[in-house]
């Protein structure tokens, strides 16, 4: 089952199995945190949205659909600004494939997909995918208070 | 913990009504799929999405709107959506669902929409 480390005073982990039943406990264990770390409602929920979406890549694409591994979400927070790190051992975010002007011109197309890495952008202020050298993928997204 | 979605469906003049309640993500969104599909088959093709019960919607949820709107529009019918609070709006405006379908306040309203265009 989940386990959630406090790390810190303004540092927390989650490491939750790869289940799709999971995700309203991944968001609401970032919806708290956001909170906590002063962002007001609205923020709070976009930061949320973003850590679903990121989650639900590894679900279903990374691990495609296997719910035997484990998501681990980092979370830290200062006074201007929230870092949420996801990881996973699976097979990777297609970043490349998820531009803006490619998922716009879907969406005016009236066709579906790309939508989660699109949403995440538009919700945080920075998020860089990564994939370092002993195969572990992840995606870390910023929002600042403004 | 409640982690699901609640749906019913309320068929009037030629309307389709889709109530929709709790959480649309991946988790829940093959549900959905599965209730808008059973509509289209059976030739509804004037579907209206009331959210007013929705707690929480994802990408998950939003491509399914997409993937059925095509065939809805080729059959001249419509998805329109209503009834959403100021969370569930701003999901779909961050990806400019407004600019694409037809988004209303009222129950009422969407339906008067329908036959304002017949």
């Amino acid at each position: 089952m989940s386990e959630v480390n406090k790390v810190s005073n303004k540092d927390f982990i989650l490491k939750i199995p790869t289940q799709s039943t999971n995700l309203k406990i991944i968001r609401d264990f970032i919806t708290d945190i956001a909170r906590k770390a002063g962002f007001d409602e609205t923020a709070s929920c976009d930061i949320a949205l973003a850590v679903d979406e990121a989650c639900t890549n590894v679900i279903k694409h990374a691990y495609r659909g296997g719910d035997d591994k484990e998501i681990t979400v980092k979370v830290r927070y200062d006074s201007d600004k929230i870092i949420i790190s996801i990881s996973d051992t699976g097979k990777g975010f297609k970043s490349e494939l998820e531009d803006e002007a490619a998922v716009q011109k879907r969406l005016n197309n009236l066709q579906r997909g790309g939508l989660g890495i699109f949403l995440m952008k538009k919700a945080m202020d920075e998020v860089v995918f990564d994939k370092d050298s002993d195969l572990m993928n992840s995606v870390k997204m910023t929002k600042y208070l403004h | 913990m409640q982690t699901d979605i609640k749906m019913n469906i309320v068929e009037k003049d030629e309307i389709a009504t889709l109530h929709v309640g709790g959480y649309l993500d991946a988790h829940t969104a093959s549900k959905f799929e599965s209730k808008i599909q059973k509509l289209i088959q059976s030739g509804n093709y004037n579907i209206i999405l009331n959210f007013a019960e929705l707690e929480y919607i994802s990408s998950a949820g939003l491509g399914v709107i997409m993937g059925n709107i095509e065939d809805i529009r080729n059959h001249d019918g419509d998805i329109k959506l209503t009834e959403m609070s100021d969370k569930i709006y701003r999901v779909f405006d961050l990806v400019g669902f407004p600019s694409l379908y037809e988004i209303y306040k009222t129950q009422e309203e969407t339906e008067s929409s329908f036959g304002s265009k017949s």
